[in-house]
């Protein structure tokens, strides 16, 4: 690697294309949050302005996501975004697991159809799950056959939840894949030869050394699920918001931008906590890195 | 005494379990099903209740009449197609500075860029909203002729797609041995030649992969598109939501199909092209 005193016409044109993008697309952008989220909308002869805003003002619209309605909506996000994650890892782990221990030609095609429908845009992968999902859908028609229900299923936490896996899986698999990969399979010989029972041998050997996939796959599954707000608006009704759906709801039919802006900025912190918990815990584990 | 194990029941053969198998396939039969369904509802006769009805090509017909879809169609693949060939050059020249050189406040420059990859959508979506609601940009670029009417959705797709684009392309660069370059330079090439002829062609796999990558990271994309396109701007998930909203259409299944088809293509001709770089470590 050079130094960028070495050839400093490169370097300036290197970098200049994508930092000037950076910085006026992206980060200018998150410092206009940033300010709104401390601005309150102005007031003009007695009257509220639609889109003029008083800015600097302080701290009122973090205090409003004090509300109790606010913090049971964050609560109820951090619940389901915990459920959704679980559901993925208990999953995920097997999966990943199985794909590993196939044949090595196999190995790239399972883990593709595992894979691929990642790719299928958000809306029309959660939209399908609508027709599966919906009374007549294809779960209710099955189930008639048996005898049983219809049962409502749309609109409830269960749908909301079941969406957020089928939308988020891949992301846990993939990191469980490249962990349990490198994993050197001679411990679990060893462990297995020296009379560990299969329950002993994953507990004490597979999971530590693949904690840092789980860790990985924890938090790339859960940051989208805490930003989530189509799944929950499709799939779920107005009692199943969560923190994304209020913050669309600020920018949009509420107009209330400064107080989603606070909304935005408390969700990017809580994503950073995430990442911040994750470097953490990667620095205390000595698994097989990701 | 391993010989004696029939196969299948070596201490080590997870792969042959019946109950790893099953997990496998009921995730597979989960996972596909609602698509499956959704293809082969796009081939269904139209009626209100939902149910089969009969085989009939006339949802493609009318998705293919719908004037309105085929334009939001139309927009999202120029968006998509635009934002590619940007978020690549950039994209790459990043990877490129990042792999060639020391500089101060590296880590630092590395985090920034990362950023767009790690924040929530939703975020940004409104971040970047608010910035061209305040700008005037809103207004002054919806107001333009097609295709600038769609710059707003453009730019922010660049700006989320190059830093994946970087990513991909600079796994890629690990494995260039620098004594290629220097042996260029040294035969008296320029730095422009040497760019041109000895690293675009080693980086090649990257470029077309990460290209993929952000073509369909783009046409992939609702949240961030449903908040910076202007009010006369559609493009297809936007049109889509607008109509899932107001019930089941089929031909939102012929169109939706046909997307997935573009998607599925792309990302397994990417998926070509990423298999003999990750073999090659």
């Amino acid at each position: 690697m050079e130094d960028w005193k070495t050839n400093r016409s490169v370097f300036w044109t290197l970098a200049t294309p994508g930092t000037f993008w950076l910085v006026l697309f992206f980060l200018v952008p998150l410092a206009f949050l940033f300010v709104l989220s401390f601005s309150d909308k102005a007031i003009i002869d007695g009257q509220m302005s639609i889109n003029d805003y008083d800015y600097f003002t302080g701290i009122s619209n973090y205090l409003r996501s004090l509300n109790s309605d606010i913090i049971s909506i964050f609560m109820r996000t951090i619940w389901w975004s915990f459920l959704a994650t679980l559901a993925c890892l208990l999953i995920a782990y097997p999966i990943a697991f199985g794909i590993c221990f196939a044949p090595e030609k196999w190995r790239p095609l399972l883990l593709m159809l595992i894979v691929l429908p990642f790719w299928i845009n958000l809306l029309i992968r959660t939209y399908a799950l609508i027709a599966v999902l919906r009374t007549q859908g294809v779960i209710n028609s099955a189930l008639g056959f048996a005898g049983l229900g219809p049962f409502e299923i749309l609109g409830t936490s269960f749908a909301v939840i079941f969406g957020l896996v089928y939308v988020y899986m891949p992301f846990m698999v993939l990191p469980l894949y490249a962990t349990i990969e490198r994993l050197d399979k001679s411990f679990l010989e060893a462990s297995l030869d020296l009379g560990g029972t299969q329950f002993q041998t994953f507990r004490n050997i597979t999971l530590p050394l693949t904690m840092p996939g789980i860790v990985t796959g924890v938090v790339l599954v859960f940051i989208p699920c805490l930003g989530t707000f189509l799944t929950s608006e499709l799939l779920g009704g107005t009692s199943s918001w969560m923190i994304g759906n209020v913050i669309q709801n600020q920018f949009g039919p509420a107009n209330d931008w400064p107080f989603g802006s606070a909304l935005s900025l408390l969700l990017m912190y809580a994503t950073f906590g995430v990442l911040a918990l994750r470097s953490l815990l990667q620095r205390n584990s000595k698994g097989v890195d990701v | 005494m391993a010989e004696l194990l029939k196969p299948g029941q070596g201490p080590l053969d997870y792969g042959k379990r019946r109950w790893l198998q099953a997990v496998f396939a009921v995730t597979l039969f989960v996972l596909y099903l609602p698509i499956f369904v959704l293809i082969a509802y796009s081939f269904n006769v139209q009626n209100r209740s939902g149910v089969w009805k009969g085989f009939t090509l006339e949802n493609y017909a009318k998705a293919w009449n719908n004037s309105d879809l085929m334009s939001a169609l139309l927009n999202s693949l120029t968006i998509a197609f635009i934002s590619t060939i940007f978020a690549t050059i950039i994209g790459a020249m990043i990877a490129v500075l990042l792999w060639r050189f020391r500089f101060p406040g590296k880590p630092a420059y590395e985090g920034a860029m990362a950023l767009p990859i790690v924040i929530p959508e939703i975020c940004m979506g409104v971040a970047m909203l608010l910035f061209y609601a305040r700008t005037g940009m809103m207004t002054g670029m919806t107001h333009l002729s097609w295709p600038f009417n769609l710059g707003t959705i453009i730019i922010a797709h660049i700006a989320f797609c190059f830093p994946f684009v970087a990513v991909v392309v600079r796994s890629r660069l690990v494995g260039f041995n620098r004594q290629l370059e220097e042996a260029s330079k040294d035969l008296g090439a320029s730095e422009w030649q040497t760019f041109t002829r000895i690293l675009i062609p080693y980086m090649m796999p990257g470029l077309i992969a990460g290209a993929l990558l952000a073509f369909t990271l783009s046409l992939d994309d609702f949240v961030i598109t449903f908040f910076t396109s202007g009010p006369e701007t559609v493009t297809f998930p936007v049109k889509i939501y607008s109509m899932v909203k107001t019930g089941v259409k089929f031909e939102v299944n012929a169109a939706s199909t046909i997307l997935i088809l573009i998607t599925v293509v792309a990302t397994v001709i990417a998926m070509k092209f990423q298999a003999p770089e990750q073999s090659g470590h």
